[in-house]
């Protein structure tokens, strides 16, 4: 299929229309309302549903009657939103339902601003909401693997009947890139799901809920649920190892801030720096067995975030404290330089003045 | 032998956990029976609250979905979106539709979700203690207004029927009690009414329904009905408040 050029934003809205979703529930927020606007027009034409919410509350629990009842239904907010969609996330997660939540992320905190962050890294990864529960959280850092990663949420949505985020940031929705996009899925392919609220015909009602007032049985629901979360860790991890074969300085990224860390890595390469980049994809699960082949050589390693270092606790506690990890960041709606990101590899690998 | 009396279809055998003389069974009942009559058990799914009525997913024999405290209105447009067929209804106390809970049901009605709505109004917290709610009447005794409710520090209590009733995508609007059985009767009818509306496909309809919690209240449940019809009723008078066609209720 030839290459379309396309906005990150509206790529991931056409991308979920061929996953098989056909109900769209949000809010208006900067930077991520071009994907509403696609949708809006878009839905309509395929026979789907969107549908402007009074609230991102109201928007994730939408989502979550939409889900409950069968359909691949979706989300997408940037940070201040997703706050608001905490107590949903947490309900669908507590109930196991399937759906796919976009958070283009701005910086915070509070109203913040409306240039790209990655300030939500916790609040993505580590829960949010309330209770012991997990979002498989993808990072894509192109429009094309947007594209891609969209399929793959729906996909692994419906396998583990848990919410996926997809955690971008206003650079990404906002660039423009070609992409090539997947065939349109046939909605009637999709996974059955006989636990849906479809109406008990025939069949003994079903019932969707997150309510267990018996505490042995809230312990083994939980319990349940962490089965899960280890599943994932064993099957679902993913990420790009770029020239860490002989690298003796790792840089580290996700998203946007993984670009910048690649084209600082080719620059220090050309200088002779042994540098490598590592990339995940997925933030949960956190890809600790590449990470650790990607580092073995390593002497030191360096995480270049659009947060204040978030990211790099994950790195130190999944590297085992055995390699020096660094931090480097931007925030407000900075985003840190390939410049900047060089200056640090060669003051690690090479000493002298930090960036 | 005739059978005069029996458990509606739409009810599960489950023993509830209301308390005694609370009229929530009463409601669970009517709702039961209008569903059996209009012959859509299988057709229909329910969207439990937050509130006393959290376990109602026990008792309604059909496909059910528990909502946050507040949200069954926004649970309830994202099923019928996806099932336009089928019939979906919501079950709310006061504190989660007038409170916590105001904007999704003023915009689901706003929206014309077709979905039919039961509110439970008994001018109080039922399941968290007795806590003022936002349709507690004045000078009326709650945990959390342990003098009674003061109009200069706590406000007015909220007359939500009413309120919806002045949104366009509202088809039927009203307000009924449990007190006796003549307004049981009644009562019925209106949810009936409520849910033919959604069959035909009219708009947002729901049914404010007076009741009684004799436990926090702190009344016997013979003197809760009383207290309902002499100090609820005036506050809140019964009638339909909106409907799009002439319903006579
Ligand atoms: C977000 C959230 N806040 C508060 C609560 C606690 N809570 C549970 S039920 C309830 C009030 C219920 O009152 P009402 O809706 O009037 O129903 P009733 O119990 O009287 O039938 C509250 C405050 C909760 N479950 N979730
Ligand atoms: S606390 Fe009140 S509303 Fe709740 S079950 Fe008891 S009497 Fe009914």
């Amino acid at each position: 299929m030839a290459k379309v050029l396309m906005k990150g934003n509206e790529a991931l809205g056409e991308a979920a229309i061929r996953a098989g979703c056909r109900y769209f529930f949000g809010y208006p927020i900067t930077p991520q309302s071009e994907l509403p606007h696609y949708l809006a027009w878009r839905l309509p034409e395929v026979g789907g549903v969107f549908l402007q919410a009074e609230s991102e509350i109201a928007a994730i629990n939408m989502v979550y009657g939409a889900a409950g009842s069968g359909a691949r239904a979706m989300t997408s907010s940037s940070s201040p939103g997703v706050s608001l969609k905490m107590e949903g996330i947490s309900y669908i997660a507590g109930a196991e339902l399937p759906c796919v939540i976009v958070n283009m992320q701005r910086g915070g905190p509070g109203l913040g601003g409306i240039q790209p962050g990655q300030s939500d890294y916790f609040q993505a990864v580590k829960g949010g909401g309330h209770g012991d529960y997990k979002l498989l959280v993808l990072a894509p850092a192109s429009v094309q693997e947007m594209v891609d990663t969209m399929a793959k949420a729906f996909e692994l949505a419906d396998k583990y009947r848990n919410p996926v985020m997809i955690l971008g940031d206003g650079i990404l929705g906002q660039m423009m890139e070609p992409v090539e996009l997947p065939e349109m899925k046939d909605v009637e392919t999709l996974p059955v799901k006989p636990w849906a609220t479809t109406g008990a015909k025939e069949r003994t009602p079903n019932i969707i809920n997150s309510l267990f007032l018996d505490p042995e049985e809230l312990e083994a629901h939980n319990l349940k649920l962490q089965a899960k979360y280890e599943q994932m860790i064993q099957e679902e991890t993913m990420a790009e190892s770029y020239q860490t074969d002989d690298a003796e300085i790792v840089v580290v990224g996700y998203g946007s801030s993984a670009r910048v860390a690649k084209a600082a890595v080719d620059q220090a390469r050309a200088e002779g720096i042994k540098a490598g980049l590592f990339r995940p994809i997925t933030l949960f699960p956190f890809p600790k067995k590449e990470i650790e082949q990607a580092c073995r050589q390593a002497k030191n390693v360096l995480t270049v975030e659009m947060s204040l270092g978030q990211l790099v606790e994950d790195v130190r506690y999944n590297l085992e404290f055995r390699v020096p990890v660094h931090f480097y960041g931007r925030v407000g709606g900075m985003v840190p330089t390939t410049r900047a990101v060089l200056t640090e590899i060669k003051r690690l690998t090479q000493g002298g003045e930090k960036a | 032998m005739i059978t005069v009396f029996e458990r509606p279809q739409s009810l599960t055998p489950a023993k509830t956990h209301y308390c005694p003389g609370c009229t929530h069974g009463i409601i669970h009942r009517l709702v039961a029976e209008v569903i059996d009559e209009l012959g859509v058990r299988e057709e229909t799914i329910g969207v439990a609250p937050v509130g006393c009525s959290v376990l109602a997913y026990n008792y309604f024999n059909m496909d059910m979905h528990e909502a946050a405290h507040g949200r069954a209105p926004a649970v309830a447009t994202g099923i019928k979106r996806v099932h336009p067929d089928k019939v979906v209804f919501t079950y709310q106390g006061d504190g989660d539709l007038a409170a916590i809970g105001t904007a999704e049901i003023i915009h689901a009605a706003a929206r014309g979700e077709k979905i039919t709505t039961i509110f439970v109004n008994n001018a109080i917290y039922g399941m968290t203690g007795g806590q003022m709610a936002p349709t507690t009447l004045i000078g009326q005794e709650a945990t959390t207004a342990p003098s009674g409710r003061n109009a200069e520090t706590q406000g007015y209590p909220i007359r939500m029927s009413e309120i919806l009733a002045t949104l366009d995508g509202a088809a039927y609007i009203t307000r009924v009690s449990v007190h006796n059985p003549q307004e049981v009767a009644k009562a019925k009818k209106a949810i009936k009414t409520a849910f033919e509306m959604q069959l035909a496909g009219k708009g947002f309809s729901l049914v404010e329904v007076l009741s009684t919690c004799p436990t926090n209240w702190s009344l016997t449940p013979l003197k809760a009905l009383k207290w309902l019809q002499e100090n609820m009723i005036p506050y809140y008078p019964l009638g339909v408040k909106k409907a799009l066609e002439e319903v006579k209720v």
